[in-house]
């Protein structure tokens, strides 16, 4: 696919889901990308390299991911969407200036896409190894969004709606992609701009002097502005008032720390999207997300001709988690099936919220459960 | 009465954290007096920095301020910068700050001739936490990590930035206030990755455990050992505790910027 310096490529691609997500960024008017080279992820910044300055962006290959995040912080206070993209270790070292973004209520996106782990793992193999990283990856008590593609088509529709949620939550957004995902190709349909949804960034209407960086103002975020407006804030990762001052007490901790995560959580159902076939009149409901939502249906389909009622349920987004549905659903069924590309994470999740018992398919990554596995699990949690 | 400087201060702020005797006052006031001087429009700075004493400087200027994490202002400048070339933007940190944690940070920026600024409050220790030793303390020296003495060879902080490619390098102290101001002028009209280092006392922290216990001990340390060589190669302007302080203009050089090389990609295009 050539990309003739225009920014929405509106039409039938096959293309890989790297590049895709790179054009989803684009088409959600991300000019400024900070990267590190690693696998599965580089292709989403060799695009980038190629794309951004086509329009006038701005892409840098940092020397690290520590210096990527930050920047990518940096440029979105000067007004710019902005994203990063890296794989486990990347995340890694992001971890602690992720939470700066969080602190400092800094809208962007980060992209895992992520491989078998802990530690270099399986660099050019898949897994879903950092789903509870993305939640609890860096210190402290935070609440972030997260979402799962599972096919290139969804990597560029899920990385609109990311920046979308990052500007909508003043939140850095997190895509966990994985290496199947990012690498596979397939048919995606880039739609004409005018049939995008895109929130801009909302800034403040009030002037300099009548503007405090982190007061509600209305909404259940506070509005921004940009650098070299006029308005000359100040904001920190320490614990900090309406006026972005530091100030070191108890008091204003509670009030700074729960208003950063009722933020998200008060908003989760507005949030959170899921796929459900059959789950109506289901026993048993087989949860996965991303690529391991694809692997599963052979074992689902061994299961129904064996005469179980399997319904299928598909986490779009991670975090938050959907633990009201989850917790409705297992009131009436006999049992969860969860499958994913790890020992068991979000199993944690569903485990939390569920009444009814869970049954685990799962591996830490570079292999594929088979239907017998899946089918397996589908009737002992039938029983 | 107001102070003819406020309006660049937080006035709401103060009083300020720094100890009794420390120099990153002094450096602050230099700041805001070039800043007036050249008649910069304030709007259009932003100031960053990472974490430690010097870290608290964008607390107090009354500026787009930005106090990120440890190690990592200058990247976070960086996207600042390049997201907006109209701006000016510069980072005030400690030593321990840009050239340890945040080392690497440091020398690719200057590398990629990225037009930030950086003023260095070098104060040979980690002040914040107690006295630590650092990546500038003097072979010697003594600080709470290193009771029997620094073994360490430290930095020489403004041979590593020339190394690194920065367009402007110089060195003073918190003693020598004119030049300090000159000195932060000329880094505000230059373009390009330009480094100032500033020698000052932390007689809380360093002084005391290096027979230099009171706040005026080490100005007049710093006084009576300082050398003035503009233009020295700065390869020979080590730092040995005792020795000789060379200051200086080292680097005063042209080189397209980042900003500039990326336009000019962008044309070709």
């Amino acid at each position: 696919m050539r990309a003739q310096g225009k920014a929405v490529l509106t039409g039938e691609h096959f293309i890989q889901g790297d590049i895709a997500c790179a054009e989803g960024a684009i088409a959600a008017g991300c000019r400024f990308f900070g990267g590190y080279p690693i696998t599965p992820a580089t292709e989403i910044a060799e695009r980038m390299s190629e794309r951004l300055p086509q329009l006038g962006g701005v892409f840098v290959q940092f020397e690290d991911e520590i210096a990527s995040i930050a920047s990518i912080l940096g440029a979105s206070w000067a007004g710019m969407k902005t994203m990063t993209a890296t794989s486990g270790p990347g995340i890694s070292l992001m971890n602690e200036n992720i939470g700066l973004g969080v602190m400092m209520e800094v809208p962007c996106v980060v992209v895992n896409v992520q491989r078998g782990s802990p530690s270099t793992g399986l660099p050019t193999m898949w897994g879903q190894s950092d789903m509870m990283q993305a939640r609890w990856g860096s210190h402290g008590d935070y609440e972030i969004i997260a979402l799962s593609p599972n096919s290139p088509q969804e990597f560029f529709n899920l990385t609109i709606e990311a920046f979308n949620l990052a500007e909508e939550y003043r939140v850095p957004t997190i895509i966990l992609s994985d290496a199947i995902v990012g690498h596979m190709t397939e048919k995606v349909v880039i739609p004409p701009p005018e049939e995008f949804h895109i929130v801009e960034r909302r800034y403040t209407k009030r002037a300099p002097g009548d503007y405090l960086p982190y007061e509600l103002d209305g909404g259940f975020v506070p509005p921004l502005i940009k650098v070299g407006d006029g308005y000359r804030i100040h904001t920190t990762g320490l614990t900090h008032d309406e006026r972005g001052y530091p100030v070191m007490n108890g008091e204003v901790q509670e009030k700074l720390v729960k208003r950063l995560v009722d933020k998200i959580n008060l908003n989760a159902e507005r949030i959170i999207r899921l796929e459900e076939i059959d789950t109506a009149d289901a026993d048993v409901v087989v949860v996965s997300y991303g690529i391991t939502s694809r692997v599963i249906w052979p074992g689902i389909e061994l299961a129904r001709k064996k005469g179980i009622k399997v319904g299928y349920l598909r986490l779009i987004t991670i975090w938050p988690f959907p633990e009201q549905r989850i917790r409705k659903l297992s009131e009436k069924i006999s049992g969860f099936v969860m499958v994913e590309m790890n020992l068991g994470q979000i199993l944690y999740e569903v485990e939390r919220c569920s009444v009814a018992k869970t049954l685990f398919v799962g591996n830490p990554g570079g292999k594929i459960q088979t239907p017998g596995e899946v089918c397996q699990a589908i009737e002992e949690a039938a029983k | 009465m107001n102070h003819p400087r406020d309006h660049l201060l937080r006035t709401e702020r103060l009083p300020h954290i720094w100890c009794p005797g420390c120099g990153i006052g002094t450096v602050l006031s230099c700041t805001i007096k070039a800043i007036e001087e050249l008649g910069i429009p304030e709007e259009k700075l932003a100031v960053v920095s990472g974490i430690g004493c010097t870290g608290r400087v964008p607390g107090y200027l009354n500026l787009d301020s930005f106090h990120t994490t440890h190690g990592r202002g200058i990247p976070f400048a960086t996207g600042i910068k390049l997201a907006n070339p109209n701006l000016e933007v510069f980072v005030f940190s400690g030593d321990g700050d840009l050239f340890a944690i945040g080392g690497n940070h440091f020398i690719h920026a200057a590398r990629r001739n990225v037009d930030i600024k950086v003023i260095c409050i070098d104060n040979f220790i980690y002040g914040m936490t107690g006295g630590q030793m650092g990546p500038t303390t003097p072979t010697g020296a003594k600080a709470t990590t290193a009771p029997y003495g620094n073994i360490e060879r430290p930095f020489n902080v403004a041979h590593l930035a020339a190394a690194a490619g920065a367009v402007y390098v110089a060195r003073w102290t918190a003693f020598h206030v004119f030049q300090l101001k000159r000195a932060i002028a000329e880094m505000f009209k230059k373009r390009g990755f330009s480094f100032l280092e500033v020698l000052s006392p932390c007689p809380t922290d360093y002084g005391r455990k290096n027979q230099l216990p009171e706040g005026i001990d080490m100005m007049k340390y710093f006084k009576e050992k300082s050398v003035i060589r503009n233009g020295i190669d700065v390869q020979l302007t080590d730092i040995e505790v005792g020795g000789e302080i060379i200051l200086g203009k080292f680097v005063d050089i042209e080189r397209p910027t980042y900003t500039d090389k990326l336009i000019e990609l962008r044309r070709g295009l």
